[in-house]
């Protein structure tokens, strides 16, 4: 019982002294800068940014099947739904509302090394306004 | 969905971990208040049910109501998914087109619109290597474009010449209906549409601008209006001796 309570103690110490250390927001894991994509504009994403990090890929590739073939339309994770928070003004753009999500997906993929497919067929723009429902979060 | 379960457990405990630097305050060495805020649910999901067997949806075209040279049907689904325009004939992809059939004995012709037909044994699905072109439960005949290999195998099975090679790079695509150089594509019967409780692009544009000739619906349905006119008039399916069952029937050939 006290070696696990002293156990607890050494974890909750490191715990306080990881708050203290670490900046918040920081994106570092295993002393390796990651790459850091800039935030949406309406700040919060359908899952922690640590889960879509890791996960975003097989999100998509399981609801593009239920979508494609199953017709299935409206789900939780769509590329649209990607596209409609990530996009980001383009500068050299006739149209003010064209919003692309290439720069947001390009500052992980670069960083990776990893080839996206997805904008050679979906268009990687939109001229919708940010969606407003995803606009409250803290 | 979320990865192998070590990983879930590793962004686990990196959520704790970084909540605890958030959200924690230290009071003294090994004793820690902690304000972790409750997860936020960003959307409730509201997805729809998806394509049903039970419906099949058809296409019934009145040729006699056509007018010659009249392509509205043709603009309409080009300005709907965004496809042709390259004017290069030879390689433009084409969803539908319209074909002069002509008798020779008597000499009247027609103007015949012609895409995808949706057949309920479509040989473009019996000869995919990939299965990327498949048939949807409610009849829709698609290509998967994701599992596209752009063998045009497809192309040569179809009896109908129903769809094409995307040859071209494509830009600008419709957010709804993607298209990619290398695969093969064809009509959806506006697939986009009709998941939203519409009716294709060129039915719409031909009853709204021409001669309201096309009549969209479900033949599976006996209170639809497609499937009254399917069986109180005869009706002229192309190529009817393949026995593919197309969902597109045809008045006045």
């Amino acid at each position: 019982m006290g070696r696990l309570s002293a156990a607890i103690r050494v974890l909750v110490a490191a715990a306080a002294l990881l708050a203290v250390s670490a900046a918040p927001g920081r994106a570092e894991e295993g002393g390796v800068t990651l790459a850091r994509p800039p935030l949406p504009a309406s700040g919060q994403c359908l899952e922690p940014s640590e889960t879509m990090r890791r996960n975003h890929m097989t999100y998509l590739l399981h609801q593009r099947d239920e979508t494609v073939r199953g017709g299935i339309r409206g789900a939780k994770y769509s590329l649209r739904a990607c596209i409609a928070c990530h996009a980001q003004s383009v500068a050299a753009s006739a149209d003010p509302a064209k919003r692309s999500v290439l720069p947001f997906c390009a500052a992980c993929h670069d960083y990776a090394a990893v080839t996206v497919d997805c904008f050679s067929c979906h268009t990687p723009t939109t001229v919708e306004p940010l969606p407003v429902a995803l606009g409250s979060a803290p | 969905m979320t990865g192998r379960p070590d990983e879930r457990v590793d962004i686990e405990r990196r959520r704790l971990l970084t909540a605890a630097g958030r959200g924690g305050v230290a009071l003294a060495a090994g004793v820690m208040l902690m304000l972790v805020p409750p997860p936020v649910s960003v959307v409730a999901a509201a997805a729809t049910a998806g394509a049903s067997n039970k419906v099949r949806w058809g296409l019934l075209i009145d040729t006699g109501k056509c007018a010659d040279g009249c392509d509205v049907c043709v603009s309409a689904c080009r300005t709907e998914n965004g496809w042709g325009g390259s004017g290069n004939l030879e390689t433009d992809p084409q969803w539908i087109r319209t074909v002069t059939v002509k008798n020779p004995n008597s000499g009247s012709q027609v103007s015949v619109p012609v895409m995808c037909q949706h057949c309920a044994e479509p040989p473009c699905v019996d000869v995919c290597p990939t299965g990327a072109s498949f048939k949807r439960a409610d009849g829709i005949v698609l290509v998967d474009k994701h599992a596209c290999i752009g063998c045009r195998y497809c192309m040569m099975a179809c009896p109908y010449k129903a769809r094409s090679f995307v040859h071209e790079a494509v830009t600008d695509q419709k957010p709804y209906a993607p298209r990619g150089q290398g695969t093969v594509e064809g009509c959806t019967f506006c697939v986009h549409r009709l998941d939203a409780g519409g009716t294709p692009a060129c039915v719409e544009a031909c009853g709204a601008s021409a001669g309201g000739a096309m009549m969209f619906g479900d033949l599976n349905d006996p209170d639809s209006a497609i499937a009254r006119e399917v069986t109180r008039l005869v009706t002229t399916r192309i190529r009817a001796d393949l026995g593919l069952d197309p969902g597109v029937h045809y008045r006045g050939i």
